[in-house]
Protein backbone atom coordinates (compact mmCIF):
# COMPACT_ATOMS: atom_id res chain seq x y z
CA UNK A 1 0.00 0.00 0.00
CA UNK A 2 1.22 3.52 -0.67
CA UNK A 3 2.81 5.11 2.32
CA UNK A 4 0.42 7.94 2.81
CA UNK A 5 -2.48 8.57 5.15
CA UNK A 6 -5.58 6.84 3.88
CA UNK A 7 -8.33 9.18 4.86
CA UNK A 8 -11.10 6.65 4.64
CA UNK A 9 -12.58 8.22 7.72
CA UNK A 10 -13.14 11.44 5.86
CA UNK A 11 -15.28 9.75 3.35
CA UNK A 12 -17.58 8.16 5.87
CA UNK A 13 -20.97 9.46 4.89
CA UNK A 14 -23.01 11.57 7.23
CA UNK A 15 -26.16 10.10 5.87
CA UNK A 16 -28.82 9.96 8.46
CA UNK A 17 -30.92 11.97 6.05
CA UNK A 18 -33.49 9.77 4.33
CA UNK A 19 -33.37 6.11 3.50
CA UNK A 20 -35.26 6.86 0.29
CA UNK A 21 -32.83 9.24 -1.43
CA UNK A 22 -32.42 6.74 -4.23
CA UNK A 23 -32.41 9.45 -6.83
CA UNK A 24 -30.22 8.27 -9.66
CA UNK A 25 -27.86 10.94 -10.79
CA UNK A 26 -26.04 10.72 -14.09
CA UNK A 27 -22.23 10.44 -14.01
CA UNK A 28 -22.14 9.74 -10.30
CA UNK A 29 -24.02 6.50 -10.00
CA UNK A 30 -25.31 3.81 -12.29
CA UNK A 31 -27.53 5.34 -14.92
CA UNK A 32 -29.19 2.24 -16.30
CA UNK A 33 -31.34 -0.16 -14.36
CA UNK A 34 -30.10 -3.47 -15.69
CA UNK A 35 -28.41 -5.35 -18.48
CA UNK A 36 -31.38 -5.27 -20.84
CA UNK A 37 -32.03 -1.61 -20.16
CA UNK A 38 -28.38 -0.84 -20.91
CA UNK A 39 -28.47 -2.81 -24.14
CA UNK A 40 -31.57 -0.94 -25.25
CA UNK A 41 -30.16 2.47 -24.34
CA UNK A 42 -27.00 1.74 -26.25
CA UNK A 43 -28.83 0.50 -29.30
CA UNK A 44 -30.89 3.70 -29.31
CA UNK A 45 -27.83 5.90 -28.96
CA UNK A 46 -25.96 3.95 -31.63
CA UNK A 47 -28.71 4.45 -34.15
CA UNK A 48 -28.99 8.15 -33.25
CA UNK A 49 -25.29 8.69 -33.66
CA UNK A 50 -24.54 6.77 -36.82
CA UNK A 51 -25.34 8.09 -40.24
CA UNK A 52 -27.96 6.36 -42.29
CA UNK A 53 -26.31 4.61 -45.22
CA UNK A 54 -26.37 6.81 -48.28
CA UNK A 55 -27.10 5.31 -51.65
CA UNK A 56 -24.55 5.70 -54.38
CA UNK A 57 -26.15 6.59 -57.69
CA UNK A 58 -24.55 7.25 -61.02
CA UNK A 59 -23.66 10.88 -61.34
CA UNK A 60 -23.93 11.71 -65.01
CA UNK A 61 -22.13 15.03 -64.65
CA UNK A 62 -18.97 12.97 -64.10
CA UNK A 63 -19.28 11.62 -67.63
CA UNK A 64 -20.92 14.51 -69.42
CA UNK A 65 -18.69 17.33 -68.18
CA UNK A 66 -15.36 15.82 -69.35
CA UNK A 67 -16.95 14.89 -72.69
CA UNK A 68 -18.25 18.43 -73.09
CA UNK A 69 -14.81 19.84 -72.25
CA UNK A 70 -13.27 17.59 -74.91
CA UNK A 71 -15.81 18.68 -77.52
CA UNK A 72 -15.12 22.35 -76.74
CA UNK A 73 -11.35 21.83 -77.12
CA UNK A 74 -11.77 20.04 -80.47
CA UNK A 75 -14.07 22.81 -81.70
CA UNK A 76 -11.50 25.46 -80.75
CA UNK A 77 -8.83 23.46 -82.58
CA UNK A 78 -11.02 23.19 -85.68
CA UNK A 79 -11.84 26.88 -85.50
CA UNK A 80 -8.15 27.81 -85.32
CA UNK A 81 -7.33 25.59 -88.29
CA UNK A 82 -10.16 26.98 -90.38
CA UNK A 83 -8.82 30.50 -89.85
CA UNK A 84 -6.00 29.40 -92.17
CA UNK A 85 -3.21 31.19 -90.32
CA UNK A 86 -0.77 28.30 -90.79
CA UNK A 87 -0.11 25.84 -93.58
CA UNK A 88 -2.38 22.82 -93.31
CA UNK A 89 0.51 20.33 -93.42
CA UNK A 90 2.06 22.08 -90.39
CA UNK A 91 -1.12 22.34 -88.36
CA UNK A 92 -3.57 19.63 -89.44
CA UNK A 93 -7.19 19.85 -88.31
CA UNK A 94 -9.00 17.32 -86.13
CA UNK A 95 -10.54 15.66 -89.19
CA UNK A 96 -7.14 15.21 -90.88
CA UNK A 97 -5.76 13.55 -87.75
CA UNK A 98 -8.86 11.39 -87.42
CA UNK A 99 -8.39 10.30 -91.04
CA UNK A 100 -4.74 9.43 -90.37
CA UNK A 101 -5.74 7.39 -87.30
CA UNK A 102 -8.20 5.53 -89.54
CA UNK A 103 -5.42 4.78 -92.06
CA UNK A 104 -3.04 3.62 -89.34
CA UNK A 105 -5.79 1.41 -87.95
CA UNK A 106 -6.41 -0.03 -91.40
CA UNK A 107 -2.70 -0.84 -91.77
CA UNK A 108 -2.83 -2.47 -88.31
CA UNK A 109 0.12 -0.22 -87.37
CA UNK A 110 -1.86 1.55 -84.68
CA UNK A 111 -2.86 -1.66 -82.91
CA UNK A 112 0.72 -2.92 -83.07
CA UNK A 113 2.14 0.31 -81.69
CA UNK A 114 -0.38 0.61 -78.86
CA UNK A 115 -0.04 -3.05 -77.92
CA UNK A 116 3.77 -3.03 -78.00
CA UNK A 117 4.03 0.09 -75.85
CA UNK A 118 1.24 -0.83 -73.45
CA UNK A 119 2.64 -4.29 -72.87
CA UNK A 120 6.13 -2.91 -72.23
CA UNK A 121 4.81 -0.16 -70.03
CA UNK A 122 2.77 -2.56 -67.90
CA UNK A 123 5.47 -5.23 -67.60
CA UNK A 124 8.06 -2.60 -66.77
CA UNK A 125 5.73 -1.01 -64.25
CA UNK A 126 4.84 -4.30 -62.54
CA UNK A 127 8.48 -5.31 -62.21
CA UNK A 128 9.21 -1.83 -60.81
CA UNK A 129 6.45 -2.32 -58.22
CA UNK A 130 7.87 -5.70 -57.24
CA UNK A 131 11.32 -4.18 -56.74
CA UNK A 132 10.31 -0.84 -55.22
CA UNK A 133 7.83 -2.11 -52.62
CA UNK A 134 10.19 -4.16 -50.42
CA UNK A 135 12.97 -1.61 -50.89
CA UNK A 136 10.62 1.23 -49.94
CA UNK A 137 9.36 -0.61 -46.84
CA UNK A 138 12.91 -1.37 -45.79
CA UNK A 139 14.02 2.24 -46.23
CA UNK A 140 10.97 3.55 -44.40
CA UNK A 141 11.48 1.19 -41.46
CA UNK A 142 15.25 1.18 -41.01
CA UNK A 143 16.47 4.66 -40.13
CA UNK A 144 20.20 4.31 -41.01
CA UNK A 145 19.35 2.88 -44.43
CA UNK A 146 17.00 5.74 -45.09
CA UNK A 147 19.53 8.34 -43.99
CA UNK A 148 22.05 6.75 -46.32
CA UNK A 149 19.96 6.19 -49.43
CA UNK A 150 17.05 8.62 -49.03
CA UNK A 151 18.74 11.62 -50.72
CA UNK A 152 19.94 9.41 -53.55
CA UNK A 153 16.46 8.04 -54.20
CA UNK A 154 14.93 11.52 -54.13
CA UNK A 155 17.67 12.68 -56.48
CA UNK A 156 16.96 9.84 -58.90
CA UNK A 157 13.37 11.01 -59.03
CA UNK A 158 14.49 14.43 -60.14
CA UNK A 159 16.89 13.07 -62.73
CA UNK A 160 14.98 12.70 -66.02
CA UNK A 161 15.06 9.04 -66.92
CA UNK A 162 15.79 9.99 -70.56
CA UNK A 163 19.27 10.77 -69.34
CA UNK A 164 19.78 7.01 -69.01
CA UNK A 165 18.95 6.30 -72.67
CA UNK A 166 22.47 6.84 -74.08
CA UNK A 167 24.03 4.76 -71.32
CA UNK A 168 21.45 2.03 -71.78
CA UNK A 169 22.03 1.90 -75.54
CA UNK A 170 25.78 1.53 -74.98
CA UNK A 171 25.26 -1.20 -72.36
CA UNK A 172 22.39 -3.16 -73.83
CA UNK A 173 22.33 -2.13 -77.50
CA UNK A 174 19.06 -1.63 -79.34
CA UNK A 175 17.15 -4.29 -77.42
CA UNK A 176 14.15 -4.42 -75.10
CA UNK A 177 16.57 -4.41 -72.19
CA UNK A 178 17.37 -0.78 -73.00
CA UNK A 179 13.71 0.18 -72.88
CA UNK A 180 13.07 -1.68 -69.63
CA UNK A 181 16.15 -0.25 -67.98
CA UNK A 182 14.97 3.28 -68.70
CA UNK A 183 11.47 2.46 -67.44
CA UNK A 184 12.88 1.07 -64.18
CA UNK A 185 15.05 4.11 -63.61
CA UNK A 186 11.95 6.26 -64.02
CA UNK A 187 9.39 4.27 -62.06
CA UNK A 188 11.28 2.66 -59.17
CA UNK A 189 12.44 5.85 -57.38
CA UNK A 190 9.01 7.45 -57.54
CA UNK A 191 7.26 4.35 -56.18
CA UNK A 192 9.81 4.13 -53.37
CA UNK A 193 9.33 7.80 -52.55
CA UNK A 194 5.54 7.44 -52.60
CA UNK A 195 5.70 4.49 -50.21
CA UNK A 196 8.11 6.29 -47.87
CA UNK A 197 5.94 9.39 -47.69
CA UNK A 198 2.90 7.16 -47.17
CA UNK A 199 4.67 5.53 -44.21
CA UNK A 200 5.69 8.93 -42.85
CA UNK A 201 2.08 10.03 -42.74
CA UNK A 202 0.88 7.11 -40.62
CA UNK A 203 -0.51 8.36 -37.29
CA UNK A 204 2.03 7.34 -34.61
CA UNK A 205 -0.83 5.84 -32.63
CA UNK A 206 -1.08 2.91 -35.08
CA UNK A 207 2.45 1.78 -34.27
CA UNK A 208 1.78 2.02 -30.54
CA UNK A 209 -1.37 -0.07 -30.97
CA UNK A 210 0.67 -2.57 -32.97
CA UNK A 211 3.26 -2.75 -30.20
CA UNK A 212 0.63 -3.13 -27.50
CA UNK A 213 -1.08 -5.88 -29.51
CA UNK A 214 2.24 -7.70 -29.65
CA UNK A 215 3.18 -7.37 -33.33
CA UNK A 216 6.76 -8.29 -34.21
CA UNK A 217 8.77 -6.31 -36.77
CA UNK A 218 7.58 -8.28 -39.77
CA UNK A 219 3.94 -8.31 -38.67
CA UNK A 220 4.15 -4.61 -37.98
CA UNK A 221 5.40 -3.95 -41.52
CA UNK A 222 2.94 -6.21 -43.32
CA UNK A 223 -0.20 -6.04 -41.16
CA UNK A 224 -0.06 -2.44 -40.00
CA UNK A 225 2.46 -0.21 -41.78
CA UNK A 226 1.71 -1.33 -45.34
CA UNK A 227 -2.09 -1.11 -45.17
CA UNK A 228 -1.88 2.15 -43.22
CA UNK A 229 0.42 3.61 -45.88
CA UNK A 230 -1.78 2.43 -48.73
CA UNK A 231 -3.16 5.85 -49.77
CA UNK A 232 0.36 7.28 -50.06
CA UNK A 233 1.59 4.09 -51.68
CA UNK A 234 -1.19 4.27 -54.25
CA UNK A 235 -0.31 7.81 -55.24
CA UNK A 236 3.29 6.62 -55.50
CA UNK A 237 2.10 3.87 -57.82
CA UNK A 238 0.17 6.38 -59.92
CA UNK A 239 3.21 8.54 -60.23
CA UNK A 240 5.34 5.47 -60.90
CA UNK A 241 3.06 4.49 -63.76
CA UNK A 242 3.22 8.02 -65.18
CA UNK A 243 7.02 7.93 -64.97
CA UNK A 244 7.28 4.53 -66.60
CA UNK A 245 4.94 5.57 -69.42
CA UNK A 246 6.89 8.78 -70.01
CA UNK A 247 10.27 7.06 -69.81
CA UNK A 248 9.04 4.41 -72.18
CA UNK A 249 8.01 6.99 -74.77
CA UNK A 250 11.34 8.79 -74.44
CA UNK A 251 13.23 5.54 -74.88
CA UNK A 252 11.15 4.54 -77.88
CA UNK A 253 11.63 7.88 -79.59
CA UNK A 254 15.39 7.85 -79.16
CA UNK A 255 16.19 4.17 -79.51
CA UNK A 256 14.79 2.99 -82.82
CA UNK A 257 15.71 -0.13 -84.76
CA UNK A 258 17.56 -3.26 -83.68
CA UNK A 259 15.26 -5.75 -81.95
CA UNK A 260 13.20 -2.95 -80.45
CA UNK A 261 9.66 -3.38 -81.73
CA UNK A 262 7.37 -0.70 -83.11
CA UNK A 263 5.78 1.25 -80.28
CA UNK A 264 3.96 4.56 -80.02
CA UNK A 265 7.23 6.40 -79.52
CA UNK A 266 8.58 4.77 -82.64
CA UNK A 267 5.46 5.88 -84.48
CA UNK A 268 6.03 9.43 -83.29
CA UNK A 269 9.62 9.30 -84.47
CA UNK A 270 8.54 7.89 -87.82
CA UNK A 271 6.11 10.78 -88.26
CA UNK A 272 8.97 13.20 -87.69
CA UNK A 273 11.19 11.41 -90.20
CA UNK A 274 8.42 11.52 -92.81
CA UNK A 275 7.60 15.12 -91.83
CA UNK A 276 3.99 13.99 -91.60
CA UNK A 277 2.32 16.08 -88.95
CA UNK A 278 -0.84 13.97 -88.93
CA UNK A 279 1.14 10.90 -87.82
CA UNK A 280 2.89 12.96 -85.15
CA UNK A 281 -0.42 14.31 -83.85
CA UNK A 282 -2.02 10.85 -83.97
CA UNK A 283 0.84 9.40 -81.95
CA UNK A 284 0.67 12.20 -79.37
CA UNK A 285 -3.09 11.80 -79.01
CA UNK A 286 -2.77 8.03 -78.67
CA UNK A 287 -0.06 8.35 -76.01
CA UNK A 288 -2.31 10.76 -74.13
CA UNK A 289 -5.38 8.56 -74.59
CA UNK A 290 -3.64 5.47 -73.19
CA UNK A 291 -2.52 7.51 -70.18
CA UNK A 292 -6.02 8.82 -69.56
CA UNK A 293 -7.63 5.40 -69.99
CA UNK A 294 -5.26 3.74 -67.53
CA UNK A 295 -5.97 6.48 -65.01
CA UNK A 296 -9.74 6.27 -65.52
CA UNK A 297 -10.08 2.49 -65.70
CA UNK A 298 -7.39 1.33 -63.27
CA UNK A 299 -6.26 3.92 -60.77
CA UNK A 300 -9.36 6.05 -60.28
CA UNK A 301 -11.65 3.14 -59.25
CA UNK A 302 -9.02 1.66 -56.91
CA UNK A 303 -8.31 5.02 -55.32
CA UNK A 304 -11.98 5.83 -54.92
CA UNK A 305 -12.71 2.51 -53.28
CA UNK A 306 -9.73 2.84 -50.99
CA UNK A 307 -10.63 6.33 -49.85
CA UNK A 308 -14.32 5.59 -49.45
CA UNK A 309 -13.71 2.51 -47.34
CA UNK A 310 -11.65 4.65 -44.97
CA UNK A 311 -14.18 7.46 -44.88
CA UNK A 312 -11.78 9.89 -46.53
CA UNK A 313 -13.94 10.81 -49.51
CA UNK A 314 -16.70 12.93 -47.98
CA UNK A 315 -16.41 16.60 -48.82
CA UNK A 316 -13.83 16.16 -51.56
CA UNK A 317 -14.47 17.41 -55.07
CA UNK A 318 -13.69 14.07 -56.64
CA UNK B 1 -0.75 -8.75 -6.34
CA UNK B 2 -0.70 -8.39 -10.11
CA UNK B 3 0.76 -4.90 -9.95
CA UNK B 4 3.28 -3.63 -7.44
CA UNK B 5 4.95 -0.26 -7.89
CA UNK B 6 7.85 0.51 -5.57
CA UNK B 7 9.56 3.89 -5.38
CA UNK B 8 9.02 4.25 -9.09
CA UNK B 9 10.63 7.27 -10.73
CA UNK B 10 10.85 8.51 -14.28
CA UNK B 11 12.56 11.46 -15.89
CA UNK B 12 13.09 12.23 -19.54
CA UNK B 13 16.66 13.22 -20.28
CA UNK B 14 17.94 15.80 -17.81
CA UNK B 15 14.52 17.32 -17.19
CA UNK B 16 12.66 17.46 -13.90
CA UNK B 17 11.30 14.09 -12.83
CA UNK B 18 7.86 13.27 -14.23
CA UNK B 19 7.24 10.57 -11.66
CA UNK B 20 8.93 10.44 -8.29
CA UNK B 21 8.68 7.75 -5.65
CA UNK B 22 5.37 6.29 -6.79
CA UNK B 23 4.14 3.48 -4.58
CA UNK B 24 1.00 1.44 -5.19
CA UNK B 25 -0.30 -2.09 -4.94
CA UNK B 26 -3.15 -3.23 -7.12
CA UNK B 27 -4.89 -6.48 -6.33
CA UNK B 28 -6.24 -9.06 -8.74
CA UNK B 29 -9.63 -8.12 -10.13
CA UNK B 30 -9.45 -4.66 -8.65
CA UNK B 31 -10.68 -1.54 -10.43
CA UNK B 32 -8.39 1.37 -9.63
CA UNK B 33 -8.93 4.89 -10.86
CA UNK B 34 -5.77 6.94 -11.23
CA UNK B 35 -6.70 10.57 -10.87
CA UNK B 36 -4.65 13.69 -11.39
CA UNK B 37 -4.42 17.10 -13.03
CA UNK B 38 -2.51 17.65 -16.24
CA UNK B 39 1.20 17.04 -16.02
CA UNK B 40 1.01 14.49 -13.24
CA UNK B 41 2.51 11.76 -15.38
CA UNK B 42 -0.61 9.58 -15.42
CA UNK B 43 -0.04 8.49 -18.96
CA UNK B 44 3.66 7.95 -18.36
CA UNK B 45 2.85 5.74 -15.40
CA UNK B 46 0.46 3.74 -17.55
CA UNK B 47 3.02 3.43 -20.33
CA UNK B 48 5.52 2.11 -17.81
CA UNK B 49 3.04 -0.49 -16.60
CA UNK B 50 2.37 -1.46 -20.21
CA UNK B 51 6.07 -1.84 -20.90
CA UNK B 52 6.06 0.93 -23.50
CA UNK B 53 8.51 2.92 -21.40
CA UNK B 54 11.07 1.96 -18.78
CA UNK B 55 11.28 3.63 -15.35
CA UNK B 56 14.51 5.43 -14.45
CA UNK B 57 14.40 4.28 -10.83
CA UNK B 58 12.45 1.99 -8.55
CA UNK B 59 10.94 -1.38 -9.27
CA UNK B 60 7.71 -2.61 -10.65
CA UNK B 61 6.00 -5.92 -10.85
CA UNK B 62 3.44 -6.53 -13.57
CA UNK B 63 1.96 -9.75 -14.98
CA UNK B 64 4.55 -11.53 -17.10
CA UNK B 65 2.25 -11.67 -20.14
CA UNK B 66 2.02 -7.90 -20.18
CA UNK B 67 -1.09 -5.76 -20.22
CA UNK B 68 -3.90 -4.87 -22.56
CA UNK B 69 -4.08 -1.18 -23.36
CA UNK B 70 -6.88 1.13 -24.37
CA UNK B 71 -6.12 4.62 -25.64
CA UNK B 72 -7.99 7.90 -25.48
CA UNK B 73 -8.86 7.69 -29.15
CA UNK B 74 -10.09 4.32 -30.27
CA UNK B 75 -7.12 3.97 -32.68
CA UNK B 76 -8.96 1.38 -34.73
CA UNK B 77 -7.39 0.59 -38.07
CA UNK B 78 -9.56 2.33 -40.70
CA UNK B 79 -8.88 -0.25 -43.39
CA UNK B 80 -10.46 -3.03 -41.33
CA UNK B 81 -14.05 -3.55 -40.24
CA UNK B 82 -14.91 -3.62 -36.56
CA UNK B 83 -14.72 -7.42 -36.52
CA UNK B 84 -11.48 -7.52 -38.49
CA UNK B 85 -9.91 -5.09 -36.04
CA UNK B 86 -10.61 -7.53 -33.23
CA UNK B 87 -9.55 -10.48 -35.38
CA UNK B 88 -6.22 -8.80 -36.11
CA UNK B 89 -5.53 -8.51 -32.38
CA UNK B 90 -6.36 -12.21 -32.00
CA UNK B 91 -4.17 -13.07 -34.96
CA UNK B 92 -1.20 -11.21 -33.50
CA UNK B 93 -1.78 -13.28 -30.36
CA UNK B 94 -1.53 -16.43 -32.46
CA UNK B 95 -5.17 -17.53 -32.38
CA UNK B 96 -6.21 -19.81 -35.29
CA UNK B 97 -8.41 -18.56 -38.09
CA UNK B 98 -11.66 -20.37 -37.28
CA UNK B 99 -11.41 -19.57 -33.60
CA UNK B 100 -10.68 -15.91 -34.35
CA UNK B 101 -14.04 -15.47 -36.03
CA UNK B 102 -15.96 -17.08 -33.17
CA UNK B 103 -14.04 -15.16 -30.50
CA UNK B 104 -14.43 -11.83 -32.31
CA UNK B 105 -18.18 -12.33 -32.56
CA UNK B 106 -18.37 -13.18 -28.87
CA UNK B 107 -16.47 -10.04 -27.97
CA UNK B 108 -18.64 -7.87 -30.22
CA UNK B 109 -21.66 -9.38 -28.53
CA UNK B 110 -20.12 -8.60 -25.14
CA UNK B 111 -19.90 -4.89 -25.99
CA UNK B 112 -23.38 -4.97 -27.56
CA UNK B 113 -22.15 -4.50 -31.09
CA UNK B 114 -23.14 -7.84 -32.56
CA UNK B 115 -24.87 -6.11 -35.46
CA UNK B 116 -22.09 -3.66 -36.30
CA UNK B 117 -19.27 -6.13 -36.93
CA UNK B 118 -19.09 -5.46 -40.66
CA UNK B 119 -18.97 -1.70 -40.33
CA UNK B 120 -15.83 0.33 -40.85
CA UNK B 121 -14.60 2.58 -38.03
CA UNK B 122 -15.68 5.75 -39.86
CA UNK B 123 -19.24 4.45 -40.01
CA UNK B 124 -19.38 4.05 -36.22
CA UNK B 125 -20.07 6.73 -33.65
CA UNK B 126 -17.38 7.70 -31.14
CA UNK B 127 -18.98 5.57 -28.43
CA UNK B 128 -19.25 2.55 -30.71
CA UNK B 129 -15.62 2.94 -31.73
CA UNK B 130 -14.54 2.97 -28.09
CA UNK B 131 -16.57 -0.19 -27.47
CA UNK B 132 -14.83 -1.89 -30.40
CA UNK B 133 -11.52 -0.71 -28.93
CA UNK B 134 -12.57 -2.18 -25.58
CA UNK B 135 -13.45 -5.48 -27.25
CA UNK B 136 -10.07 -5.43 -28.97
CA UNK B 137 -8.30 -4.77 -25.67
CA UNK B 138 -10.24 -7.65 -24.08
CA UNK B 139 -9.31 -9.93 -26.98
CA UNK B 140 -5.73 -9.78 -25.79
CA UNK B 141 -6.88 -11.97 -22.93
CA UNK B 142 -4.61 -10.41 -20.34
CA UNK B 143 -5.48 -10.10 -16.72
CA UNK B 144 -4.41 -6.47 -16.53
CA UNK B 145 -6.26 -3.84 -18.56
CA UNK B 146 -4.82 -0.34 -18.68
CA UNK B 147 -7.09 2.46 -19.83
CA UNK B 148 -5.77 5.92 -20.66
CA UNK B 149 -8.69 8.35 -20.45
CA UNK B 150 -10.70 6.19 -22.83
CA UNK B 151 -13.92 8.19 -22.56
CA UNK B 152 -12.48 11.71 -22.41
CA UNK B 153 -13.39 12.58 -25.99
CA UNK B 154 -16.98 11.34 -25.81
CA UNK B 155 -20.16 13.30 -25.23
CA UNK B 156 -21.65 13.18 -21.73
CA UNK B 157 -24.60 10.93 -22.57
CA UNK B 158 -22.41 8.33 -24.22
CA UNK B 159 -19.86 8.53 -21.44
CA UNK B 160 -22.47 7.83 -18.75
CA UNK B 161 -23.64 4.77 -20.64
CA UNK B 162 -20.12 3.51 -21.22
CA UNK B 163 -19.45 3.79 -17.49
CA UNK B 164 -22.30 1.34 -16.90
CA UNK B 165 -21.03 -0.79 -19.73
CA UNK B 166 -17.47 -0.90 -18.47
CA UNK B 167 -18.60 -1.74 -14.95
CA UNK B 168 -20.70 -4.62 -16.31
CA UNK B 169 -17.84 -5.96 -18.43
CA UNK B 170 -15.40 -5.63 -15.58
CA UNK B 171 -17.71 -7.74 -13.39
CA UNK B 172 -18.27 -10.29 -16.16
CA UNK B 173 -14.61 -10.72 -17.07
CA UNK B 174 -12.94 -10.22 -13.69
CA UNK B 175 -10.10 -8.15 -15.12
CA UNK B 176 -7.80 -5.94 -13.11
CA UNK B 177 -8.34 -2.45 -14.44
CA UNK B 178 -6.22 0.65 -14.02
CA UNK B 179 -8.22 3.58 -15.33
CA UNK B 180 -6.52 6.92 -15.82
CA UNK B 181 -8.71 10.02 -15.77
CA UNK B 182 -8.70 13.69 -14.89
CA UNK B 183 -12.40 13.58 -14.16
CA UNK B 184 -13.19 13.21 -10.45
CA UNK B 185 -16.78 12.09 -11.10
CA UNK B 186 -15.59 9.43 -13.48
CA UNK B 187 -13.03 8.19 -10.96
CA UNK B 188 -15.68 7.92 -8.24
CA UNK B 189 -18.20 6.39 -10.61
CA UNK B 190 -15.86 3.60 -11.72
CA UNK B 191 -13.06 2.93 -9.28
CA UNK B 192 -13.16 0.75 -6.20
CA UNK B 193 -10.22 2.79 -5.15
CA UNK B 194 -9.25 6.27 -6.29
CA UNK B 195 -5.55 7.16 -6.23
CA UNK B 196 -4.72 10.84 -6.45
CA UNK B 197 -1.47 11.68 -8.17
CA UNK B 198 0.27 14.98 -7.51
CA UNK B 199 1.64 16.99 -10.40
CA UNK B 200 5.30 17.64 -11.22
CA UNK B 201 6.52 15.29 -10.00
CA UNK B 202 3.77 12.71 -10.02
CA UNK B 203 3.40 10.85 -6.75
CA UNK B 204 0.49 9.08 -5.09
CA UNK B 205 -0.57 11.57 -2.43
CA UNK B 206 -3.82 10.14 -1.20
CA UNK B 207 -6.31 7.38 -1.83
CA UNK B 208 -9.99 6.80 -1.17
CA UNK B 209 -12.10 3.67 -1.17
CA UNK B 210 -15.38 3.74 -3.07
CA UNK B 211 -18.02 1.36 -1.77
CA UNK B 212 -21.07 -0.21 -3.34
CA UNK B 213 -23.23 2.39 -1.54
CA UNK B 214 -21.52 5.11 -3.53
CA UNK B 215 -22.66 3.37 -6.71
CA UNK B 216 -26.32 3.67 -5.90
CA UNK B 217 -26.57 6.71 -3.65
CA UNK B 218 -25.93 9.92 -5.53
CA UNK B 219 -25.73 11.89 -2.29
CA UNK B 220 -22.89 9.78 -0.98
CA UNK B 221 -21.11 9.74 -4.30
CA UNK B 222 -21.47 13.51 -4.55
CA UNK B 223 -19.99 13.97 -1.12
CA UNK B 224 -16.96 11.84 -1.93
CA UNK B 225 -16.55 13.67 -5.23
CA UNK B 226 -16.50 16.93 -3.32
CA UNK B 227 -13.85 15.70 -0.90
CA UNK B 228 -11.62 14.43 -3.68
CA UNK B 229 -12.09 17.58 -5.75
CA UNK B 230 -11.07 19.72 -2.79
CA UNK B 231 -7.90 17.69 -2.31
CA UNK B 232 -7.14 17.81 -6.03
CA UNK B 233 -7.52 21.60 -6.07
CA UNK B 234 -5.25 21.92 -3.09
CA UNK B 235 -2.69 19.99 -5.10
CA UNK B 236 -3.16 22.26 -8.12
CA UNK B 237 -2.97 25.41 -6.00
CA UNK B 238 0.50 24.42 -4.83
CA UNK B 239 1.70 25.23 -8.33
CA UNK B 240 0.33 28.77 -8.31
CA UNK B 241 3.46 30.19 -6.71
Amino acid sequence: MPNNPTPLAETEPVVESKPETRKVHAALTRTSTGHEDLRELEAGLDSLQSDAARKHRIDWSRVLLPVAALVVLVLIWQFYVSLGLKRRDLVPGPLDVLGQIGILWGEAKLQEAVWTSLQRGLVGFLISVAIATPVGLLLAQVAPLRRAFGPLISGLQVLPSVAWVPAAIIWFGLTDATVYFVVFMGAIPSIINGLISGVDQIPPQYRRVGTVLGANRFQMAVQIILPAALPGYLSGLKQGWAFSWRSLMAAEIIAVGGTIGFGLGSMLNQGRDLADMTIVMSAILLILAVGILIELLVFAPIEKRLLRSRGLLSGSTR
Amino acid sequence: MPVVLENLGKRFGDGAPVLDDVNANIGAGEFVALLGASGCGKSTLLNIMAGLEVPTSGALEVPSDGAAFMFQDAALFPWLTARENIELALKLRGVGKAERRIKANELLELVHLGEAGDKRPHELSGGMRQRVALARALSQDRQLLLMDEPFAALDAITRDLLHDELERIWKETGRTIVFVTHNVREAVRLGQRVLLLSSRPGRVVQEWAVTEEHRTDAGLAGQLTGVITARLREEIRRHAK
